[in-house]
């Protein structure tokens, strides 16, 4: 019989694995805010099953206090990327980097400058 | 569950996150992608309850699987009302430029190796008992009877006092991103709930309930799972569905009422550790206070808490984003 712990202690190590190939490949940017959240909790998962491997009780209490703080600090660094990313589409109007264009032979639409200064003109706050 | 059903359950349920991970990676279309990586969460979540990890999973159910799902499905939408304009093109095409399949192949190589490597590493990784035993020999001097807030609000204090500061700063920055003529306003995220809808219907039925499971969830946290991370993001869920259901308007970011919720929290445990120090250790609890001051703290980081991750999802003040780019910044209806 294979311990729950160490079956998804492998499920974790897979997790990041899929997590960093999702990254890589994904260049829209939200997408790549997933990708880095499944890394996180593979290696939450991971953290988490290696501390409950010993089979006298339930998971390490002392991981678990770390994971629980690590799964807050993933929102508040997840919200922050959101924001980054919401901010970047509103003023160039693209999900995703200029770079990622570049290199993959997709040269940026022409006129994008300008739609990007009309917004912030026409902006009634400002 | 024992042996074959426990061990057949977990198989499935490893077989079913990665499936859904891979979905929320592959899938084409942006929004199915952030739904599968709720569906995801969401079983993430049963694995911690398979691990035993109650508290992990209370956590993971509410803030890996709840909030993210709706700063993302939030993030969707405006994204798409942001970008629509350019991608009328690209409508039948994918969002994203193709990656050339030699790159793909070499990233998935790569990116199995390191999954492969980290397997192997867990797999003969010498056995170790941890610091369960060490927690469950001091638990009577913590105050409180859950191993787990005992770690997080006792033994290791710091980790918590410095990730309330951690949510803090990453509001600040969050904030920062806002343009100057932005400042001050409510921060987006706003609905139009159709009165008698189910969001409108839900935004009065769930707030009572939730605002009292959260409440529990942070009393009963001293002794079974339960704490102020867990309770702290129901409300934040409840605050969050008040305000998308258009009941009651989110706060501006100036508002010093909203300050003060936000750092007293943070202020409270320093405070106490300060006493602390005063007495001998920073943030040490003499085990005779140790469950009245916890369970203060707890209170403070609760209020802060749910309102930091609220405030976390709805995003930076910004121009146009929830209500059209000419309204101006008005109460919704009531």
């Amino acid at each position: 019989m294979i311990a729950s712990a160490t079956l998804f202690g492998l499920c974790g190590a897979a997790l990041i694995g899929l997590g960093l190939y999702g990254f890589v490949v994904q260049a829209h940017l939200l997408r790549r805010l997933i990708a880095f959240n499944i890394i996180g909790s593979g290696i939450f998962l991971l953290f988490g099953a290696s501390g409950a491997r010993d089979q006298l009780a339930s998971t390490d209490p002392v991981a678990q206090a770390l994971i629980i703080t690590g799964i807050v600090v993933a929102l508040a660094a997840t919200a922050f990327g959101v924001g980054l990313v919401l901010a970047f589409a509103k003023v160039t109007g693209q999900t995703h980097l200029p770079e990622e264009s570049d290199a993959r032979q997709r040269p940026l639409k022409a006129g994008l400058p300008d739609r990007s200064v009309q917004t912030i003109v026409k902006d009634p706050a400002g | 569950m024992s042996g074959l059903a426990a061990t057949g359950f977990d198989l499935m349920l490893c077989a079913l996150i990665l499936g859904a991970a891979l979905a929320a990676i592959a899938v084409r279309d942006l929004f199915g992608a952030v739904v599968f990586f709720i569906v995801y969460g969401v079983f993430v979540a049963l694995a911690w309850l398979r691990l035993e990890a109650i508290d992990v999973a209370l956590t993971e159910a509410a803030l890996g699987a709840g909030l993210t799902g709706v700063l993302m499905i939030g993030a969707v939408s405006r994204l798409e009302r942001l970008t629509s304009r350019d991608q009328d093109q690209d409508a039948a095409g994918p969002q994203s430029p193709p990656t050339s399949s030699a790159a793909r192949i070499a990233t998935m190589v790569g990116a199995a190796g390191i999954g492969g490597g980290l397997a192997w590493g867990f797999i003969t990784l010498p056995p170790s008992a941890g610091l369960q035993l060490a927690v469950a020999e001091n638990l009577a001097a913590s105050g409180v009877e859950n191993p787990v807030t005992a770690v997080l609000l006792n033994f290791r204090g710091w980790d918590t006092l410095l990730e309330s500061i951690v949510l803090l700063a990453a509001l600040i920055a969050l904030w920062s991103l806002a343009r100057d003529q932005d400042w001050g306003r409510r921060p987006g995220l706003r609905q139009h709930a159709r009165p008698g809808g189910v969001m409108a219907t839900f935004g009065r039925l769930l707030p009572p309930f939730g605002f009292l499971l959260g409440v529990y969830l942070v009393w009963t946290g001293s002794a079974q799972p339960g704490g102020a991370f867990q309770g702290g993001t129901v409300l934040a869920a409840v605050w969050l569905l008040v305000m998308m259901a258009g009941l009651k308007a989110a706060p501006r970011v100036s508002s010093t009422r909203l300050r003060w919720a936000l750092i007293a929290g943070p202020l409270l445990f320093i405070g106490v550790g300060l006493a602390g120090a005063v007495a001998g250790t920073f943030l040490g609890l003499p085990t005779a206070y140790a469950k009245p001051l916890i369970l203060t703290i707890e209170a403070g980081l609760t209020l802060s808490i749910a309102a930091t991750l609220a405030l976390l999802v709805l995003g930076a003040p910004m121009a146009g984003d929830g209500l059209g780019p000419d309204q101006p910044d008005k109460e919704p209806a009531r």
